[in-house]
Order: structure tokens, then sequence, then C-alpha cells
């Protein structure tokens, strides 16, 4: 299932890979912050050409660039939505620099979904869970997350052969209009559940058997170490911030219409 | 009837799990289809009904090209039984599960009523008619899910791994059943890596390794032949196992049957005192 | 002091309209071997879960009756604190292994326990060895084989040094072949750990031969018990509907029809073999 293929982290190896979870996550929410200080388009380009080199050096470009097509139709609405609102409550008049204006919001947007999109498709679901674990998250739900990322293959694999059983009574997921086709899914859905629940009850039978809840002081097999390329990162993250804060306050940017 | 040619199958992003597989299997045939896991038996029998088709070759089921026609048609003949009954229970009654298959093949409401009868009682499970099939327990289960598929009458019936989880008891049971379908003319094709109840029901045997079939024989000489065995990770059958240690003296070697084997140990070791 | 002892368990789930056990005593002192059998429904599941405590306290509902493990009265004790004396495998390997690889899995239990991480990563090694499965200690355990998962499922438990190791029907889903490996793996601790071991099984063709202490179960109660070579040629077993190993029957066979064999039940296909070889000779 083609869905659940996104979702599978590839195991690649690339620095951008290997840097600490924690740092990067503190990287996207300076971009995330910068973005949200400008509402120019000069800084907001920057910050978006800012990424590229993240994206090469970690070889996601083709999966990157489909996330930004995704995002493209909620891009495209933003724009659409921000001209013509201003277009209507300011007397059907539309001037250039409000063109602008809502052209940079929506870079703005754009800038925030990249950036995320690189965070995701540069960091694997164990290094998730183990940033999780050593953050000050109840451990519950550092599990819950794991758990939930392990057995995504399991449940699709599970799903496909729900579904041919029942295909093999019978059952014709693609015939009827759409009501009919919506209640073909219960004979799928029902077991997907019932077996979901019953799943639950053994992985719980195996936690409690392994000392689930023994004492709050959990410890950790492996453990989350910073290298040079995470302090380096870091020095980036607050150059970024500390010059993007002296120029929101000190520096006037100029709108392109001005330049033009 | 079931005519396999060199079917080659691969799944999407992965290995080729059929290379090539040719086989086939006359109406009224008892066939068990064994191997490794992995080796593509399930995979090689979901073409069967269409729920996969061959990426080259082909199948055909009574004569119809699997690819040329869908899974709910070929179903009608071929009734598949999957591993696990909770993959396929959803109803609120043990009736309406078996009236289920009934319902998507376009049976007349009064036919059903009869079918749904006769499953029942098949499967002894007439006093559960309404109730939940979520509070029987995993055999009972089982048979909801088998009576489920014998309710439309197919032709040739698939189990897949039938024997796992079950105990002695439930084993013998089942091994009767398939005797009883077979007596009633139909098609059985069994998967599984259960030796001892292959040996017990000496069918035709199919060996399949990486995608290909192996062996393919009278269930007698496949299992008890040790270098195809190996060849395929499957274990000989006890009684099997005793005769080839006794391969020195002179016995047999395919004895399988737990009474033809007392009958030539008797014979044997009479003969030897000259008694 | 035996490491187990029941008195008169008898337990009946919540909502159930009759014990699953009744009135089991048995007693099993520290090394053996003892494999629990009996038809479907026949209590062995549950007799499994008193021993670690999930009876009562995950499936509350009432236990009556007087249990030790380990010298320790489990009614009375929290189920993380069974979990350093018995460990418990169960029989569906996918729904036992909750990490992203084998090795942060195998370390869970010690994780749970706060153990310090340099002694974690010396138990889990050790653990992984003993079960062969060091090599595949990265791997997720979705990719890795059922037999494969389950010996990750036993070095999890073995991980935490437990006196007793409990296992479930841990190969009903495994082909023969993975099941003989599980079993001599299962073998092997018993004899050079020490490690006590209950083994609840259909398959006694292939583990009758392990054991000197049999339990039968049926309907809740325990029927039989003792040498399995007196159990397995008992009237009572083969009514209950035990699946008795095709090389015990044959020797029955063999015998009523007046062959002259050795007395000791045979439990294998080697000591079949062996015993008509020697009937053979001395002709």
């Amino acid at each position: 299932m083609s869905i659940f293929d996104g979702l599978r982290f590839r195991k690649v190896y690339s620095p951008i890979h290997n840097l600490d979870p924690r740092i990067k996550f503190v990287y996207v929410i300076s971009i995330f912050v910068c973005a949200i200080l400008f509402a120019q388009i000069i800084p907001l380009l920057l910050l978006f050409i800012l990424q590229l080199p993240f994206v090469l050096l970690a070889r996601v470009q083709r999966q990157w660039l489909r996330s930004l097509r995704g995002a493209s139709f909620l891009a495209g609405l933003i724009f659409v939505i921000n001209v013509a609102t201003t277009y209507f409550t300011s007397g059907y008049t539309l001037t250039a620099s409000n063109v602008e204006y809502a052209a940079s919001l929506t870079l703005r947007f754009v800038v925030l979904i990249e950036s995320f999109s690189v965070f995701f498709l540069t960091t694997s679901p164990d290094h998730l869970g183990l940033a999780l674990e050593e953050s000050r998250v109840p451990y519950e739900f550092a599990f819950a997350f794991t758990t939930a990322v392990r057995f995504v293959p399991v449940l699709a694999e599970e799903a496909q052969t729900i579904m041919d059983a029942q295909k093999a009574r019978g059952l014709e997921l693609e015939k009827g209009g759409l009501l009919k086709r919506i209640r073909n899914y219960v004979p799928v859905l029902i077991p997907l559940i019932v077996s979901a629940i019953r799943r639950s009850l053994e992985l719980a039978e195996a936690m409690e058997s392994r000392a689930w809840g023994a004492t709050k002081q959990r410890t950790n097999l492996y453990a989350l170490k910073l290298h040079r390329g995470d302090y380096a990162l870091l020095a980036i993250t607050v150059g970024i911030l500390a010059t993007a804060v002296y120029v929101h306050f000190f520096v006037s940017i100029p709108t392109i219409i001005s330049l033009l | 009837m079931i005519e396999a040619e060199n079917v080659h199958f691969s799944y999407p992003n992965k290995v080729e799990a059929l290379k090539g597989v040719s086989i086939t299997i006359k109406d009224g045939e008892f066939v068990a289809i064994m191997g490794q896991n992995g080796a593509g038996k399930s995979t090689f029998v979901k073409h069967f009904n269409g729920l996969l088709k061959p990426t080259s070759g082909t199948i055909r089921s009574d004569g119809v090209e699997t690819t040329k026609s869908s899974v709910a048609s070929l179903a009608r003949n071929v009734g598949f039984v999957f591993q696990n009954p909770d993959h396929q229970l959803f109803s609120e009654t043990v009736e309406d599960e078996i009236a289920f298959a009934l319902k998507n093949f376009g049976f007349e409401a009064d036919v059903i009523e009869k079918r749904v009868t006769w499953a029942l009682n098949l499967l002894s499970l007439t006093q559960y008619r309404k109730t939940s099939p979520f509070l029987l327990s995993g055999g009972e289960r089982k048979r909801v899910a088998l009576a489920s598929v014998l309710a439309w009458d197919p032709k040739t019936l698939i189990l897949d791994e039938p024997t796992i989880g079950q105990d002695h008891e439930q084993k013998e049971k089942l091994r009767q059943f398939i005797m009883q379908m077979q007596t009633q003319g139909k098609t059985v094709v069994i998967v599984t890596h259960d030796v001892e109840f292959v040996a017990e029901s000496n069918p035709r045997v199919v060996l399949m390794k990486e995608g290909k079939i192996v062996a393919d024989g009278i269930g007698k000489e496949i299992l008890t032949n040790p270098a195809i065995l190996e060849l395929s990770s499957i274990v000989l059958p006890q009684i099997a196992q005793v005769f080839m240690k006794l391969k020195s003296l002179g016995f047999p070697k395919n004895i399988i049957d737990i009474y033809e084997a007392k009958e030539i140990i008797l014979k044997t070791l009479e003969s030897k005192t000259g008694k | 002091m035996a490491i187990i002892e029941t008195k008169d368990l008898t337990y009946t789930y919540p909502g159930a309209s009759k014990p699953s056990i009744l009135d089991v005593s048995i007693k099993i002192e520290k090394g053996e071997f003892v494999l629990i059998t009996g038809p479907s429904g026949c209590g062995k599941t549950t007799l499994c879960r008193c021993f670690n405590g999930l009876v009562p306290h995950f499936y509350q509902g009432e236990l009556k009756g007087e249990i030790s493990v380990a010298s320790i009265d489990t009614l009375k004790h929290h189920t993380y604190e069974m979990a350093k004396h018995v460990g418990l495998v169960f029989q569906n390997p996918e729904n036992q292994l909750f990490a992203l690889s084998v090795e942060k899995d195998v370390a869970f239990g010690l994780e749970n326990v706060g153990v310090p991480r340099e002694e974690i990563r010396k138990k889990v090694d050790w653990a992984l060895n003993l079960t062969g499965i060091y090599d595949l200690r990265e791997r997720s355990p979705h990719e890795i084989s059922g037999g494969q998962q389950q010996r990750v499922a036993i070095a999890s438990v073995l991980a935490m040094e437990p006196e007793i190791i409990v296992l479930d029907e841990p190969t009903s889903f495994l082909d023969p072949l993975s099941a003989e490996k599980i079993f001599e793996v299962i073998y092997d601790l018993n004899k050079k750990q020490g490690i006590t071991v209950i083994l609840v099984e259909h398959r006694l063709d292939l583990t009758a031969k392990y054991t000197n202490h049999l339990i039968v179960m049926d309907q809740g109660k325990v029927r039989l018990e003792g040498n399995p070579r007196e159990i397995l040629s008992s009237e009572e077993t083969r009514l209950i509907g035990v699946g008795i190993p095709k090389a015990t029957l044959l020797y029955q066979m063999l015998k009523k029809d007046g062959l002259n064999l050795n007395n000791s039940t045979p439990l294998s296909s080697e000591e079949l073999a062996a015993q008509l070889l020697e009937a053979l000779k001395s002709r």
C-alpha cells in the first residue's frame, strides 16, 4: 500500500540523518519563529533558499519536492483568499502592494511546510522515539509513538489480508453508489478494529510480564549524544535567529515593488 | 479444475515470489501444498481465485483465465478459508455471517435460509445460530468461518494453514471433515506445514521451495524421501523417521501410516525368527 | 522447597459461568523441565498466567487457593515484581515485540526496572548470545521470521535473569523445523543455565522427550501428573484427547499384538527404533 510507504522510513545514511533530532527540532522551530517575524518577500525567500543545502546534503530532493507539490494546493488557496479578502474589504481595489503582501504570506506558509518536511524526512522513527524518551515527555507518550510506528506495517498487511478474505466471499468493494461503497467497507473495518483490540490486549499482557510500571525512573539502553555536527547546527541556528532579530528591528526591508 | 502454466509473480517493490510454477489440479483431487515459510505456497493459492494475478504465465480455473475474471465470480467456484477466522468475522450473528457471501452472490432469500441451516448443521453450529460470533471460542470461530465459505457450495475448497493452534481432537475432526468433502466430490487444497496431519491423510503432496515446485506426487513417496524433504526444510513424519533408522534391516522405506507400520514390523520380525 | 507450589488453585474470569482452573495443586522443583498439555480450553493458559501474577492482577476476578512462586505469594505482589523471577513467553511472536530494534526489545524489561545502562548492555548481549540472535540485534522485529521473533521474545525475558521461564504454546505459529530450534534453545537454557522451564504444548511428538514431569489437564483440572512414559501409555490420556506421539502409539500397538519389547515406553522415533533393533538382535 503506497500510502504507508511514505511512513516507512528508508534507512539512508547522510550527515543530516545522523544529527541529533532534538537539535534539528530546535532548528526547525527557529525557522518557524523567523518566518513569523517577517512579512516581506525578500527575507522569506532567503529563509526558503537556506533550507536547500540541507535537502541536498540529505539526498531527499525527490520526496521533498513531492511534499512541496502537495502543499501547493493549499498555498494557492491562501494566496487567493488573501487577495480576495483585501479586494472586498478595501472597496474593490487591488494594489500591487496588496498582491505582494498576499504572496509573502503564501511564501511564509511554504517555508513552514518545507522546514518541517525536511525534519521528518531526515529523522528516523527510532531517533524520534529516542528523542521523545530522553525529553521530559512522560514515557507513556514516547512508548505509544514508537509502538504505533512499529505496528504500521503490520496493520497495513492485516488490512490487505482482511480485504482479500472478504473479496474471496464475494465482496465487491468498488461496486455501487457512494453510500453502498461506504457500507462495503464495514466487513473490512470491523475485523480490523477487533483485531487491533485483541492485539492491544496481548501487547499489554507482554508489557506487564516484563515489569512495566516497576519504577518511574526508567533507564535507557541507548543515549543521544551530541557531536560536532550538532554543535555546528546549533551555532548556525543561533546565528540565524540573531540575524533575523537584528534585521527585524534595525533594518528596513524594501518591498519588491519599490525595487522595480 | 485448476491449471497453472509457467506462472511468475512478483509483489510490487519486492523479489519474485513465484518463479515459473506449472501444475494441474483435477476435479475431486486432494492436494497438500507444503514448504517452508516464504516458499510461495500462500502466494500461489491466492492465484486460484484471482486475489493475485500472475505477472506472466496463465492460471485457469475451470477453463476461465483468472486475469479475465473478477475475484467475485471466480470465488463462486473456489472457496478460500483464510488462516485466521478473525480476519473474516464481522456480523452480529453467526447466521448473518454465513449468509454474507450468499447475499453477495445474489442468492434468493429462501435459498439463503436453506443454505444457512444446512451449513450450520454440517459444522454442528445450529445452537449458535443467533449468537454473536465474537462470543464463541477460537475453535468455534474457525468453524463459523468454514461454514460461511461452504454455504455457497464451491467446487473447490482451499484451506490456508487450517491446523495452526488446533489440538489433537480438532485436527482429527478437520481430517474427517476433509474426507467428507472429498466423498462429495469436492476438490480440496490445503496449504500446511503440518507433516503428521498430511501423513495421516495421504493426499497428493506438492512441495515448494523459493517460488518453485520441487516435488509433486503421492504423499507416501514424497514424505519418506529425506533428500527432497531436506531441500524444503520439512521434517519427516515420525513413523517414517522410525523406518529411516531401520533402513539397514531391510524394512521398506515408504511407510507413513501407523497400521501399515505395525503389520510390516510384525511380519518382518516373524519371518526373521521363522515363526 | 519447591520453586512453584499451588494448593487448590481455582480461578474464574470475570463474567464467566464456570472456573477456568479448579482445585489445581501442583509442585514444581527448581531446575525441572515441566510439560503441560491438554485439549483446548483445559485451563493450561490460565494456569500459566497465575505463575506471574497476570491472574488475578491483570484479569481481575477472584483467585482462590494458595500459590507460591519463587517463595513469593503472587496474590500479594505486583506483576512487575514477579517479572524479575518469572518470564512469560506468549503464543503470538508479533504481539510481544514492541520496540523498533531487536536489542531495544530485549532491553525493555531491564529499562522498566531501572537497571543502569552499562549493565543493560551486558545483559542484553548475554541474552542475545544465549538465544543465538546476536547478529539480528539491530534489525527491526517486523523484518525477521516468526522463529527469530520468538527467540527475541525468549531473549527479552531471559535478560531479566528469572529463575523460571514459562512458555505458552510458543511454537503454534511456527513450522516444525523452527519449532524444533526453539525447543533446543529452551532445553539448553534448562540444562546449562539451570532455569526452571514450564512449557505448554500440543506437539508432544516434538517435546515429550525433554521432560520428566508431564501434567495433563482437562476442563480446568489436573487429571494426570508424573512421568510421561507412564502417562502417555495410559488409556485415560488417550480418552482426554491428547495427541500421543506416533512412536508411542506404534509401540503400544506392537506390544498388544504380542511383540516382546523393552518395558520403557518410547517417546521419540529414536527410542522406538532402538527398541526394535534390540528386539531383532535378540532373535
